[in-house]
């Protein structure tokens, strides 16, 4: 069975949620929509205080070359546009619906009736793709509609659908995969017509046999498209070792990117939101959000509209637990630690997850013994042990000179590390040093020239 | 809601693994072999023991808190694996004293005096045995010979130091005897087939991987085998020769259990291949040429020093890198 070349580890899978299917969260009183839930340039707000908005009406507009649009979660009144604290308690610019109802824009199709025929022209999906504010939805929230513009001279070869989900609790793409997966298909077949593509495969991970399953018997009426199972490995999901695991070829370090060898991903989500805006002409307004953890009564799968307080999804769930916890925006391995329960799900949250008791703090550190553990774990080829010694030395030319910046950030290291070292903070410290060095020095040699 | 909401970056979960934990699986790999000796040699194997571990450990709980005023780190095994492993190095029959001897120089003077664990250039337990071995030749080459169950103080030569005198021709050797144990030898030198066991455990906990002891002994096979072929061996003379080198001395302990000590090999893959080879062939110059009869130590601790310039220009194949 196919995977990545080298590294990984086995964290505990915990799927808690595997078999419970798809629930709708009622809907919230109030949304808070934050301007910036994708990387580039926050949105700029097309609404102002007092101004009434339908579900799915354009609220914040794209500006400059890497942004994407934002559109009202909920129908009602706009009650503020202005700064609110974040999940990480940073304040950033929101827009707040108060909701009436929800009486959706015109031109929306809301029934689920299939729609399989799509003859559109490439530039015109974009457009659309565009227009729905469709962002990376497995977690790096990049612009659907950059990422499938390729740039001159490249030529994309693979479309690979990410249906990996290698982080453990999260499964929110396994439960989409399952039971919308005609419409993943016909998305597939529209990427694929919008890159030029011939062949897409879609990568899943053997943990998920009923995915794989029923993708496979559904395929086969869909020329083009391929289902690869990978064998259970972390970071599997990574685009990288995706990329390398079904078609053997590897990124180069930044700033390589997919393109060049071929290749471009996409998640299961999101392709299922490129079926949404191209078919049915529906923007992105929710997602599928894996609520889940040990201690929670019961993990589910809701499918949440954006903006909605992370606190009414936990309560959906069963609340949270007495005590210490770890609350997680994504899952356990790449996720980030919330610390304002009342911030809104944004379009790259596949999921919250808790973990309570023993897990909610790191162990103890001690010495590093030099058993390699993390040089063998690591999937992009680096030594973390050294790379963290020169960052806490502050070395910064030296870790440039051991592609620091070629660190993925997938923990690996960390989690293996039997000295309990947090190796990936010191190694993030270090990337982002190295980052700036190497700015400086591009911005010193165009004054030069 | 009564919680407290704890803040850390990614990674939130940690794997199974812990400095503790590996140590613990070494005293298990160790301990099959362990018991055997003890059962071979009796109450003085038990004593040379107890008292490496004990000096060990003492030295190490001293050293750090009145000399370097650290933490307690006792509890993370690793003196408690340093002494097991001295004391596998050390004949039955050595007087207590040169035990606490070699267990003050192999903890206090090769692993403290760095630092404590993670810091020491060379392998704590070989360094307390190569001393032991040039301070006290007589007493460290002054091995009991064990007959059948019985314990019998009556000293003979080892395997590999008769065969170096060309007292005896490795032919005559029996090699039931070198892979199950009845010859003479330190502690944990004389069953081959227990130590191997225990490496196996190892390996399957993946405490070790199989680059250095693969390395090590294959080198040391290949190596032999040219020698013999060279010498005009043929037939059974020429294939026991590898064989009787690979059973007889500390090949296995060192391979499996000494050159593999995480702190003193090279971290990658590449690297700890070179490194193993580097100690299988010194062994062997050492073993056929030398002036004594095994090389083990000398290899391994010689390649220690050579791992600072393994690390710096073996490096793992970067990902995407051409």
């Amino acid at each position: 069975m196919k995977t990545f070349p080298r590294g990984g580890v086995h964290p505990s899978d915990n799927k808690l949620s595997r078999a419970r299917a798809i629930e709708e969260l009622p809907l919230p009183e109030s949304v808070n929509i934050p301007l910036s839930q994708h990387i580039g340039a926050p949105a700029v707000a097309r609404v102002a205080k007092g101004d009434r908005v339908k579900t799915g009406q354009l609220i914040a507009e794209a500006v400059g070359f890497m942004s994407a649009d934002i559109h009202a979660s909920v129908s009602g009144v706009v009650t503020a546009v202005d700064l609110q604290p974040n999940a990480q308690g940073l304040r950033q610019p929101m827009i707040t619906i108060r909701r009436e109802g929800d009486e959706w824009a015109e031109g929306i199709d809301r029934t689920t009736e299939l729609v399989r025929e799509c003859t559109l022209p490439p530039s015109e999906i974009l457009a659309r793709i565009k227009r729905a504010g469709i962002v990376g939805m497995g977690g790096a929230a990049f612009p659907t509609h950059i990422k499938l513009s390729v740039p001159a001279g490249k030529r994309v070869e693979w479309l690979i659908i990410n249906g990996v989900e290698c982080e453990p609790y999260l499964t929110s793409d396994h439960r989409s995969m399952l039971e919308r997966s005609e419409e993943l298909l016909v998305g597939i077949t529209i990427l694929m017509r919008a890159l030029g593509v011939e062949r897409a495969a879609v990568g899943i991970e053997n943990n998920k046999p009923d995915a794989i399953a029923r993708l496979r018997e559904q395929a086969s009426a869909y020329p083009g498209i391929r289902i690869v199972p990978l064998r259970v490995r972390y970071p599997q999901g990574g685009e990288k070792q995706l990329i390398a695991a079904v078609t053997g070829r590897e990124v180069p370090p930044p700033p390589g990117l997919p393109i060049d060898v071929g290749a471009v991903v996409c998640n299961v989500s999101t392709t299922l939101a490129v079926y949404d805006a191209v078919q049915k002409n529906r923007p992105l307004v929710e997602r599928v959000v894996t609520v889940t953890g040990r201690q929670l009564r019961e993990p589910k799968n809701l499918l949440v509209r954006f903006g909605t307080p992370m606190s009414a999804l936990l309560e959906a769930a069963g609340g949270l637990p007495e005590g210490e916890v770890r609350v997680l925006n994504g899952g356990p391995m790449m996720g980030r630690a919330v610390c304002n329960l009342a911030a809104p799900v944004v379009k790259g949250c596949s999921g919250i997850t808790v973990l309570g008791g023993t897990e909610a703090r790191r162990g103890a550190e001690s010495v590093c013994i030099k058993c390699a553990k993390c040089v063998s774990a690591c999937p992009m080829g680096l030594e973390p042990y050294l790379l963290a010694k020169l960052a806490r030395r502050q070395m910064w030319e030296r870790l440039e000179g051991e592609w620091a910046t070629n660190c993925i950030e997938c923990g690996c290291c960390q989690f293996t590390c039997p000295a309990g070292i947090p190796l990936l903070d010191y190694i993030r410290l270090g990337k982002q040093r190295v980052g700036a060095l190497m700015r400086a020095r591009a911005a010193a040699n165009t004054t030069k020239k | 809601m009564a919680n407290n909401l704890i803040v850390a970056p990614a990674p939130h979960v940690h794997g199974p693994e812990s400095t503790r934990r590996i140590m613990r699986d070494v005293l298990l790999a160790l301990l099959p072999a362990w018991v055997f000796s003890v059962v071979l040699f009796g109450v003085p194997a038990l004593a040379v023991t107890c008292l490496a571990v004990g000096g060990c450990v003492t030295f190490e709980f001293l050293i750090q808190k009145y000399l370097l005023r650290g933490p307690r780190t006792v509890g993370d095994l690793s003196a408690v694996v340093t002494g097991v492993l001295l004391a596998f190095n050390l004949p039955a029959t050595l007087p207590w004293w040169i035990v606490l001897v070699g267990s003050f120089v192999a903890v206090g003077v090769a692993k403290m005096t760095f630092g404590g664990l993670g810091c020491n250039p060379f392998n704590p337990a070989l360094v307390g045995r190569v001393f032991l071995l040039f301070a006290y030749p007589v007493q460290m080459t002054l091995f009991p010979r064990p007959e059948g169950q019985m314990v019998d103080a009556f000293s003979g030569a080892t395997p590999l130091a008769a065969v170096k005198a060309h007292a005896v021709s490795h032919t005559a050797v029996n090699y039931q005897d070198l892979l199950f144990g009845s010859i003479p030898g330190s502690l944990g030198e004389i069953s081959a087939l227990l130590l191997l066991v225990g490496g196996a455990y190892l390996l399957w906990r993946r405490v070790i991987t199989w680059h250095i002891p693969v390395a090590v002994l294959g080198t040391m096979a290949l190596f032999v085998l040219c020698v013999g072929l060279c010498e005009g061996m043929r037939g059974e003379e020429l294939w026991s020769f590898p064989l009787f080198h690979l059973l007889a001395g500390g090949a296995i302990l060192g391979a499996f259990y000494m050159a593999t000590d995480y702190v003193t090999s090279p971290m990658t893959c590449w690297g700890m291949i070179l490194y193993g080879v580097g100690i299988g062939a010194v062994t062997v110059l050492i073993r056929l040429w030398g002036a004594y009869p095994e090389g083990m130590s000398f290899a391994i601790l010689l390649m220690n020093a050579v791992t600072p310039l393994i690390n710096k220009y073996v490096k793992p194949r970067r990902f995407g890198v051409k």
